[in-house]
């Protein structure tokens, strides 16, 4: 299946590491110029692990020119559209135009509604949702030259039905498939798709970390990756705790792919069967 | 190395359309092919279904492609004949690790002015002859250990339409099955799977039936005449998908890269599905 992006140029926002990461190199292997975008900042207000850092970011990008692509690292905070029309006007320019935005940044943080407060609300929606605005906003005025143009967003298995502690990240990802819905039907005339990956749980720092254990394993002091195995493992119903990142990239490959020209205004769920007891 | 080098792929409605092409890829991506067709007409749906010659055809256009092929009249309402096809897919290749369930008729009345046996046959064959299908090869996969299956759906098994009731009630219901029969076979590590499609180029769409429904003024007329109609129901403006379009997602579904994909419905719908939840 080598060579389905052959000379494609791709934008990836969240690129530093995780499915991100993974993303831009599944493009590159497969032919494609990509751009990796991320905020490059040690922290995040609310959120309880490190974000991808410029270093992760440069290395995607070494990782992406190995493979034999054109490469551009970009730093932006996807919550500021001045950023990101800077940073993806930049990563146009370099390319002469965009053809795929894979929007992959992305945050997790917990807490009951309840007692939520008002900046871990904030926050989320800021980045999950409005990030996720503003990131089509600057890309996709640079997509409408391309003849293959494909917008492929990370949404998530919270994001088709509601769940407990994460209602902020569930609102998010709601309104994210509300959003790219609306975009492939604005952008179906002019030949580009626009698609929702939603996954389940992925092996990546979102999931691997000390916030996600005390979650899934509220009756232990300080849970490890080992006890929260069984936990990740019951939300699924093939039986394995997480997917692996290429299992995401290739639901995105194959949704940025001349094979899915026709998909649009879809959500494709690589979600290991959650999807199976759900609409 | 092909996708699907050692796979044998049960593919029912072989004939001709959407079920030709799936064999056809296949093949020419590897793999051996099980292939059945009913081979005759039925009284209540509107065109002619595929023909024995058909079917042989597609036999011949498996084989130019590369692949053996073991090729059944069978009609999916018939429990005892989907059970020789099975019988003798193992027997010539050893094992069944991908099924297509995609054999399906198309009729068109209101619901209101349905007869009993226009209710049904569809229901009996859009929805019954798929759980007699997928139950033909569970226990067989669930036994490997390992298997894939797909069933065809439509757009409209996730929404209304009016003059098509009973096929969407039927292609609602292959979706309720495939999400169910995805929980039970789980743990045996097969996935279970549904594509959606819009208006395909096929037979199915092409009929004196489906042309009355959209032009029903003009006494003659040419497919380009309602091309117009067709192209309305998608917000990716033109009429109809070809049956290679739908190859792709049947084959993404049926691959490696679509392990953790289970009891998901792909809508390859031309954006139709944009409008709606699902």
């Amino acid at each position: 299946m080598s060579g389905r992006c052959e000379g494609r140029r791709v934008l990836v926002t969240g690129g530093a590491r995780g499915q991100g990461r993974n993303h831009a190199v599944r493009f590159a292997r497969e032919g494609a110029d990509v751009a990796v975008l991320d905020i490059a900042a040690a922290e995040m207000e609310t959120v309880a692990y490190p974000l991808g850092s410029r270093a992760e970011l440069e290395e995607t990008a070494e990782l992406v020119a190995a493979e034999g692509g054109r490469a551009a690292a970009l730093v932006a905070d996807i919550r500021s559209l001045a950023e990101m029309e800077a940073a993806v006007g930049q990563a146009a320019e370099a390319f002469g135009g965009l053809d795929i935005l894979v929007v992959n940044a992305g945050i997790c943080t917990f807490g009951e509604l309840a007692t939520m407060s008002a900046e871990t609300w904030g926050t989320m929606i800021d980045v999950n949702l409005t990030g996720a605005f503003n990131t089509v906003r600057a890309a996709v005025p640079h997509m409408y030259g391309s003849e293959a143009g494909r917008v492929v967003a990370t949404s998530s298995m919270a994001g088709r039905a509601g769940w407990e502690n994460i209602g902020h990240y569930a609102a998010a990802k709601w309104g994210l498939i509300g959003m790219v819905k609306s975009l492939a039907l604005e952008l179906a005339p002019r030949g580009i798709t626009a698609n929702v990956v939603c996954p389940s749980s992925v092996d990546t720092r979102m999931m691997k970390n000390e916030a996600s254990y005390k979650l899934f394993r509220p009756d232990l002091e300080n849970p490890t990756l080992e006890d929260a195995l069984p936990a990740f493992q019951s939300v699924n119903v093939l039986p394995v705790p997480y997917a692996e990142t290429d299992d995401i990239s290739d639901t995105v490959l194959f949704l940025a792919s001349e094979q899915a020209r026709y998909i649009t205004g879809a959500t494709l769920s690589a979600a290991i069967g959650v999807n199976a007891k759900n609409i | 190395m092909p996708r699907f080098e050692g796979k044998v792929a049960l593919v029912t409605g072989a004939g001709r359309g959407q079920g030709r092409s799936h064999a056809v890829r296949f093949a020419a991506e590897g793999a051996d092919l099980v292939l059945s067709d009913r081979c005759a007409d039925l009284g209540t749906v509107p065109y002619g279904l595929a023909s024995a010659t058909d079917l042989e055809e597609t036999v011949a256009s498996v084989e130019a492609a590369g692949g053996r092929a073991v090729a059944m009249e069978a009609d999916v309402r018939d429990t005892a004949a989907l059970g020789r096809v099975v019988a003798a897919g193992i027997e010539a290749f050893g094992g069944i690790d991908i099924v297509v369930a995609n054999a399906g008729i198309a009729g068109v009345s209101t619901i209101a002015a349905m007869s009993d046996e226009e209710w049904q046959n569809m229901i009996d064959i859009n929805l019954g002859g798929v759980f007699k299908t997928l139950r033909a090869v569970a226990g067989h996969m669930a036994e490997r250990g390992s298997g894939r299956i797909v069933a065809t759906s439509s757009v409209v098994g996730r929404v209304g339409a009016p003059n098509i009731g009973h096929y969407v009630a039927a292609k609602w219901g292959v979706i309720g099955l495939v999400k169910s029969l995805a929980l039970e076979l789980a743990e045996h590590g097969v996935t279970v799977n549904a594509v959606c499609p819009t208006s395909v180029d096929t037979a199915m769409i092409q009929n004196e039936a489906f042309r009355e429904l959209f032009l029903p003024d003009q006494s003659s007329y040419t497919m380009a005449d309602v091309e117009g109609a067709f192209t309305e129901l998608n917000p990716i403006p033109i009429p109809w998908v070809q049956p290679d379009d739908i190859s792709d997602t049947v084959l993404f579904l049926a691959s490696d890269e679509a392990r953790m994909i289970t009891g998901e419905a792909v809508p390859v719908a031309l954006g139709w599905n944009a409008r709606t939840a699902a």
